[in-house]
């Protein structure tokens, strides 16, 4: 009994000790939060998993292991979380333009293609100094090769950048497929139908206004509109068609000075207001830059074979590429303006380039008024607008604001005869055209404004208008005074008793004077 | 932007429409390293271009000590011969914003001349006296640069460090914006001497740090909310580009979580006065 008493006791004192062993081991280092009793357990599963050789020579080394891969385990619970930037969300877009089609035979690129030779074009301009950078270049003729492909466009080229205050447009000129006819979708053409007015016992006063007639828009193909104009933000980014201009956009685009924002159906809040939004204004603006600064070599473009009689009002319209062309030399190019020429049809006043007369309009009218463009009232034949003829060339460019319309130079001065000739506009500043020998190209990278001189000056509201034209009905008159109602009494009494003697008084009504 | 830079970073500001030619790029490399050494500047920067009827000024600009007081600027012709321009001082600018109107000519000695009648006493058959205020067209030009340089340079925040003494200096630990960052206006600043400082209450300049925060911040600009300046992605959206509507023509890239930054004036030199009409 004593023995397993003893024994007892023993046992009891060396599990107390243990236990008291076991709770210093559970104790948690102050430094490193690990305790010894969790780290011995753990190292000892290792050794059992690995089975190292020579286990008791390793087993410092093991320990270190163990516990070097607690620290990882603590570091690794917070991650960062990789953002996608704007760049990468871009050249994902960006990768289309660089996959070539399997099938594209190899015979078929050789033939004519819609596109210019885009690293020719790239070159020279960088030359003349202007241009987007080498690669901004490129992927903008890759764009452009995309818009091509998608739309099966006869010909199409860069027409150059216009800058936003949030983003930029990229823009390419194109001609329209054949057999094109214009979308009625977006048209603003609402026609005023006045509601029925219900209130047939007081109908309220009809306004006498009558809108000035609105000079109709030019057709596809023709005039303004004679190319179509593609913009993308970002080249990858889906191309987006312009819609085609209207004279009245043209004429209002010419009175307003706005920045672009960059985004297509920003409204236009402007005084006068400006007919459209942000791609109309933008459309107007094209056509502008276009009508003034496109410019050729003289002689690379001649006179269509079409013209019959020439007559004098009607201006040339077509133009086609000579083949008999040899190159003006660069140094000719680069002093005298005369060598080159437009090759797009000046914007009459009037919006559009063939001049619409108005006043053949009043038989619509049901107020004759026969309101032409000009100042005449009557319907007298309105003076034609004539703008200069196609094909003139740039040194007949009127000077405007103190200022010579273009500035030329060569575009290197000391290796001048592979040099190019560089023209530059005053009026669109952002206009540039090269020419060297056949090649020539023009492009606008800009903000899309006119040189505007010494400020703009917005214009001024007119003034307010009469209400109702005065008529003897509303205009006010003196009353009579006293004496004067009395004369008039007198005067009608005596009238009435003279016709009383002549009527030979058959009636006995007494006429009763009320005053 | 430095000419040690400028070989890649005309690529990053061509969106803008203009760039060099390799003629003049080449031309420009070698005659800034030799003007760096015979004017003993610290850094030369190309400043820009300004466009004229007849010739186009290039601009270059030497840095000494103290990067915002020790400014030289020089202009040529053909990137090879450089000419200093006067510092401009207060009544030079004045002379010249009455006198000076219209594009720049091309030529340094151009004259333009402005006549005001004075008729002093405010009778009306008093004695007229014509003033004639002339000035030419170098002083136009260093008036110009200086006005851009004012109202326009454009510098990342963190990138310029005032010393207790003062100088102002490059801080050669400046690791770029991130990319969250590049994107507000607030973290661009003004390379001119500040003048709204003092007007930020305590609560603002609690989170400034006075070493970094000495210049003005580009977000009070007038017309306030980012009207007179355009910040945007360029070049596949790697680079920022701020583009300045006041001047239209100044041009800032910076590419985000690297210390590539630098401006570029090519332009017509003319302020766009009509910019309230224009946003």
């Amino acid at each position: 009994m004593e023995s397993t008493d003893g024994n007892d006791a023993k046992s009891e004192q060396r599990l107390k000790s243990a236990a008291v062993l076991k709770s210093f081991m559970l104790k948690s280092s102050t430094e490193s939060k690990l305790n010894l009793y969790d780290h011995l357990s753990r190292v000892l599963m290792k050794v059992m998993d690995e089975h190292p050789d020579n286990a008791v020579d390793v087993i410092e080394d093991v320990s270190r292991e163990v516990k070097r891969g607690l620290f990882e385990d603590k570091q690794s619970t917070l991650r960062d979380l990789p953002q996608t930037t704007a760049a990468e969300l871009l050249a994902e877009q960006q990768r289309l333009l660089f996959s070539r089609p399997e099938e594209a035979d190899q015979e078929e690129e050789l033939m004519d293609t819609p596109l210019p030779n885009v690293s020719e074009v790239a070159f020279y301009l960088e030359q003349a100094g202007v241009g987007l950078g080498r690669e901004e270049m490129q992927r903008v003729f890759l764009a452009l090769k995309q818009l091509v492909e998608s739309q099966g466009l006869p010909r199409c080229r860069l027409w150059g950048k216009i800058l936003g205050t949030e983003s930029s447009y990229i823009v390419a000129e194109a001609e329209y497929r054949e057999g094109e006819e214009e979308e009625e979708s977006t048209e603003e053409a609402a026609e005023d139908e006045e509601r029925d007015v219900e209130k047939e016992i007081n109908p309220l006063p009809q306004s006498a206004y009558r809108p000035p007639p609105t000079v109709p828009k030019e057709a596809l193909g023709t005039g303004a509109n004679k190319f179509a104009f593609y913009v993308c933000k970002e080249p990858g980014l889906p191309w987006v068609k312009l819609p085609s201009v209207s004279p009245a956009q043209i004429t209002g685009a010419r009175q307003i000075r706005k920045f672009f924002t960059g985004t297509l159906d920003t409204p236009i809040v402007s005084y006068p207001p400006f007919p459209g939004n942000e791609a109309n204004y933008l459309r107007a603006q094209i056509a502008r830059i276009s009508a003034g600064t496109q410019v050729s070599p003289q002689g690379f473009y001649q006179a269509g074979e079409e013209e019959g009689d020439e007559e004098d009002e009607a201006p040339r319209d077509s133009f086609e590429v000579n083949p008999d062309f040899e190159g003006v030399p660069v140094a000719e190019m680069a002093e005298s303006l005369s060598t080159w020429v437009h090759h797009v049809q000046h914007i009459l006043q009037q919006g559009c380039c063939t001049w619409v007369n108005l006043a053949v309009k009043p038989e619509d009218d049901s107020n004759e008024e026969g309101e032409g463009e000009e100042k005449e009232e009557e319907p007298d034949e309105p003076e034609p607008e004539v703008g200069p003829p196609l094909l003139t060339p740039l040194s007949q460019d009127a000077e405007m604001l103190n200022i010579p319309p273009w500035t030329s130079k060569m575009s290197s001065v000391l290796t001048s005869q592979h040099a190019l000739a560089v023209l530059r506009s005053n009026l669109w500043p952002g206009a540039y055209s090269y020419a060297s020998g056949k090649k020539f190209e023009n492009i606008y990278v800009g903000w899309g404004l006119k040189y505007s001189g010494e400020g703009f000056s917005q214009a001024v509201p007119p003034l307010p208008q009469k209400e109702y034209p005065s008529g003897p009905e509303i205009t006010e008159a003196l009353d009579p005074s006293v004496e004067e109602e009395q004369v008039l009494k007198e005067a009608l009494e005596e009238e009435q008793a003279a016709q009383e003697e002549k009527d030979d008084t058959d009636d006995p009504e007494e006429e009763d004077d009320d005053d | 932007m430095d000419s040690n830079s400028l070989f890649y970073s005309l690529e990053l500001v061509a969106g803008s429409g203009n760039t060099l030619n390799v003629e003049k790029r080449t031309a420009l490399q070698t005659s800034l390293v030799i003007l760096k050494k015979n004017y003993k500047f610290h850094r030369v920067l190309f400043w820009g271009k300004i466009l004229g009827l007849k010739e186009d000024y290039f601009i270059a600009q030497g840095r000494g000590e103290d990067e915002m007081k020790d400014k030289k600027t020089l202009y040529s012709f053909n990137c090879m011969d450089w000419m200093l321009l006067a510092p401009a001082t207060d009544s030079v600018i004045e002379e010249v914003s009455k006198t000076a109107k219209g594009s720049f000519v091309g030529d340094p000695s151009y004259v333009y001349e402005h006549v005001e009648i004075h008729r002093p006493g405010g009778r009306d058959d008093a004695i007229q006296e014509e003033v004639v205020t002339k000035v030419n067209e170098e002083s136009r030009l260093a008036v110009t640069v200086h006005q851009i340089d004012e109202e326009a340079s454009v510098v990342p925040r963190g990138a310029y460090l005032k010393s207790p003494h003062g100088l102002v200096q490059i801080n050669r630990s400046f690791g770029g914006l991130s990319h969250s960052e590049a994107g507000k206006l607030d973290n661009f600043l003004h390379f001119s001497k500040a003048k709204n400082l003092k007007k930020k209450s305590i609560l603002e300049m609690g989170d400034l740090n006075p070493a970094i925060d000495f210049l003005d911040v580009l977000s009070d600009d007038i017309p306030k909310g980012e009207g007179s300046w355009s910040l945007q992605l360029e070049c596949a959206s790697r680079v920022l580009v701020l583009r300045s509507l006041l001047w239209p023509g100044l041009t800032f890239f910076h590419l985000p979580t690297t210390p590539q930054h630098g401006h570029i004036y090519i332009g017509d030199g003319r302020k766009n006065l009509d910019l309230p009409f224009m946003i």
